[in-house]
């Protein structure tokens, strides 16, 4: 049994030497339950697509640092920028598209109308590359950190409020009979603004964290 | 520049202006060092006489009664959480941009000090919001952007303590703090472009306020004092930071207070 004490101390105390890594899952779930009430029914489907996405946001860049791939595409002529921009849309194509593509039907559980979940898919459409491109940041920023995978939700969930304000409310404005127009170029917006600088704050990142 | 001359070749010390003279640590602890105390008193000062008047100058206001006076407090701090993001964002570009590694330790010394007026404007709101609105928060547009600023203000925090090495640290910081930094102007104009249930700016640099003077001189006064206060502790804790950071400088190790 004193062993059972000995490790249960030590594992506290080594805790207590990173806080940081022990506050950091506390305010992860601060921050994620906070998200919740931006919007009911549609809002979840949008925190679900958030969430399903940000887990993959790790490997993002990390499996090509492990191998040094990561480096080779630093050196290469090509601008750092531009391979970013590619590693990026593929992580959309395989991790947001198929999100847009399944939320229809997971949206039948919710009870919503054809139109909102039109409006849905077109909401996620807009809103999943720009988790993606957002995400690269945060992806960047925490390379090889540790404590990473909830560091970078941290990072990330501030920065992607807006998205959902706008994402969810779009749905919700359709299924109370409101415009929604003003939510899709907002979106859209957000979205040009990100494809543009989104790229070459996650390179200065890289940078930064392959020196 | 360690013989003293730019890149030009001029001479820096003879130049009318050196920019650089406080850019190193060891010129810069003795500086500020110097410097706080003033800002302390300046702070102690202000804020004593801001209080006064918010509990015993102002008058009770029209619609809201007694429990309007928390305003002293809320709007200073919503102030200063703003700001020193600013400041923050401020010194991380010169950081970027010149390589200085003071303008890294100041962001980092500046980061608690914002995050704590964010935390304060958020709590001094809701206690203001359940008496006034009837909740004690709401997911109006300003309120959830200033809520987003403290997350990022903790983001900032937590980035920077999760890595070892202080240089890559600073950097990444940087890098967070000017990518976070479109979330103030948002917050500020949000009362303009939303309707929002925080009320309307009620105090602008071309009209007239909208408030009673001796409210609006009351708020001016905290926002002064709370400012001499960030700037205060900025300088004290960077001071802190400069100490941890070059503990293995010849200075440091010559300093009175390390051969304490």
């Amino acid at each position: 049994m004193t062993a059972l004490w000995t490790v249960l101390r030590r594992d506290l105390l080594l805790a207590m030497r990173r806080k940081s890594e022990v506050l950091t899952a506390l305010f992860f779930f601060a921050i994620v339950s906070s998200l919740f009430p931006l919007g009911i029914a549609p809002g979840v489907l949008w925190v679900g697509a958030l969430l399903a996405a940000m887990l993959s946001l790790n490997r993002l860049f990390a499996a090509d640092h492990q191998d040094g791939t990561l480096e080779q595409m630093a050196l290469s002529p090509t601008p750092l920028a531009l391979l970013v921009s590619g590693k990026v849309l593929a992580h959309w194509l395989v991790s947001g598209l198929p999100l847009v593509l399944l939320a229809p039907v997971l949206g039948l559980q919710f009870d919503l109308s054809g139109r909102a979940l039109l409006v849905l898919m077109a909401s996620l459409l807009q809103g999943t590359p720009l988790l993606s491109l957002i995400g690269a940041i945060g992806a960047a920023l925490t390379l090889g950190v540790r404590g990473g995978g909830v560091l970078l939700s941290l990072l990330v969930l501030p920065l992607y409020v807006p998205a959902l304000i706008f994402g969810a409310g779009a749905v919700e404005a359709d299924i109370a009979g409101l415009g929604i127009g003003g939510h899709l170029s907002l979106l859209a917006a957000m979205l040009a603004l990100a494809i543009f600088f989104a790229p070459w704050a996650a390179t200065a990142a890289l940078r930064v964290a392959l020196e | 520049m360690s013989d003293g001359r730019d890149r030009r070749g001029t001479d820096v010390n003879n130049r009318l202006i050196n920019w650089f003279r406080y850019a190193s640590p060891q010129s810069f602890y003795p500086l500020a060092g110097r410097m706080w105390p003033w800002f302390a008193v300046a702070a102690a000062l202000l804020c004593a006489a801001g209080l006064w008047i918010s509990f015993f100058v102002a008058p009770t206001d029209a619609q809201q009664g007694e429990g309007y006076r928390i305003i002293f407090i809320h709007v200073p701090a919503s102030w200063m959480s703003m700001f020193i993001y600013c400041v923050m964002a401020f010194w991380a570009a010169v950081g970027m941009t010149l390589g200085t590694r003071l303008s890294g330790m100041m962001v980092a010394a500046l980061a608690p000090t914002g995050a704590l007026f964010a935390f304060l404007s958020l709590w001094t709101g809701a206690f203001w919001g359940k008496p006034m609105w009837g909740a004690w928060w709401v997911w109006d547009a300003r309120l959830t952007s200033e809520l987003i600023l403290f997350f990022l203000y903790l983001g900032f925090i937590a980035l920077t303590s999760a890595i070892d090495d202080p240089r890559r640290a600073d950097r990444a910081g940087a890098i967070l703090a000017l990518v976070g930094v479109i979330n103030v102007p948002i917050i500020y104009f949000s009362v303009k472009w939303w309707n929002t249930l925080h009320q309307g700016a009620s105090v602008s640099m071309t009209k007239a306020p909208s408030m009673a003077a001796t409210m609006l001189w009351g708020m001016l006064i905290m926002a002064l004092g709370f400012w001499m206060y960030s700037i205060a502790v900025a300088l004290y804790r960077v001071r802190a930071i400069i100490l941890e950071r070059e503990r293995n400088a010849a200075w440091v190790r010559e300093l009175a207070e390390m051969k304490a």
